[in-house]
């Protein structure tokens, strides 16, 4: 089976680095790259940093959550540039992250990941 | 729009930015994150210097060389949204379209990277009146300004400004006149 990662985008440095400290407690197996702010302590997002940490994954299959609607829309451009197969979920993004990361750890399949992120998703 | 012309516009736009730039942020500051004089300023500065160098050869050259800078410089929402827009200006301008027919595709790339319509309060409401009065060759400097004011009753649907609701209304959306920004840019370098 094609490997399956987990990448953040978040605005924040100390969000996405809180995010794969609490995720590491589930998911120690499970490769998860998280980006939080721009040019080390500032807030926002960038392209080239949501495609930076896209191609850090091992994985060649990425689940990816973001925080704030700017984020997405530079995850989804880093998307276009890439050769991975990278989905975005319009969930929480600590739990939605940790649910995919607890659920990966432990061998579920990408269906039933998917279906269990959809009972979490919210309007973003 | 020609080469000549389009360089003419993005330097135009610089020095509007620039000029305006914590005027960007004050609109930024009640209904969003504060960050578009200072996204917008980094994003066009890199975009002059990006010209000078590379000195592009055509106008599809100087619209490629717009989208990739925009897209890598200037970071939050406004950087993929200015970068789609420019992007789809770029392959419309590649088909041989005319001027009109190019920024309506400018308009779309927006839309389909932003899922904003018309009357969310977004740089979307300026692009749709300003396509429109260029299709009929009716772009104002007046009907630019009257566009940016009209955001300004609204209540925002999307970006950031969505998050404050209500309280979004009665302030000028700073994305709406940034774009305001870059016709009146394009007007004035199409004049000179």
């Amino acid at each position: 089976m094609e490997k399956t990662g987990i990448v953040v985008v978040s605005h924040v440095r100390e969000i996405a680095e809180g995010i794969q400290r609490l995720i590491q407690e589930v998911a120690a197996d499970v490769d998860v790259q998280v980006v939080g702010g721009v040019n080390t302590h500032e807030v926002g997002t960038s392209f080239d940093t949501a495609l930076a940490t896209i191609n850090n994954s091992s994985a060649d299959n990425i689940l990816a959550f973001y925080d704030l609607g700017s984020a997405k829309m530079n995850l989804e451009m880093a998307i276009e540039m890439s050769d991975k197969t990278v989905k975005i979920y319009d969930v929480p993004v600590v739990e939605g992250a940790y649910t995919a990361a607890a659920l990966l750890q432990t061998g579920v399949d990408l269906e039933n990941i998917e279906e269990q992120l959809r009972e979490i998703q919210i309007v973003k | 729009m020609n080469l000549e012309v389009g360089i003419r516009w993005m330097e135009l736009f610089n020095e509007k930015v620039q000029n305006e730039k914590d005027y960007l942020t004050q609109l930024d500051t009640p209904i969003g994150d504060s960050d578009h004089g200072n996204n917008m300023s980094r994003g066009m500065a890199h975009v002059v210097e990006a010209i000078e160098e590379q000195k592009p050869e055509n106008l599809n050259e100087l619209l490629k060389l717009v989208t990739t800078n925009l897209l890598s410089k200037v970071g939050g929402a406004s950087g993929p949204l200015y970068a789609s827009a420019f992007m789809g200006m770029m392959k419309a301008e590649a088909a041989g379209e005319e001027w009109a027919t190019i920024l309506k595709a400018g308009l779309e790339n927006i839309q389909m990277r932003g899922k904003a319509e018309k009357g969310d309060k977004t740089m979307v409401d300026l692009w749709t009146a300003v396509v429109e009065a260029v299709s009929k060759d009716e772009l104002t400097h007046d009907l630019i300004d009257e566009a940016v004011e009209a955001t300004k009753p609204l209540k925002a649907k999307k970006g950031r400004a969505s998050y404050v609701g209500e309280r979004s209304i009665g302030h000028i959306d700073p994305g709406a006149y940034s774009s305001g920004l870059l016709f009146h840019a394009m007007l004035e370098a199409e004049a000179e």
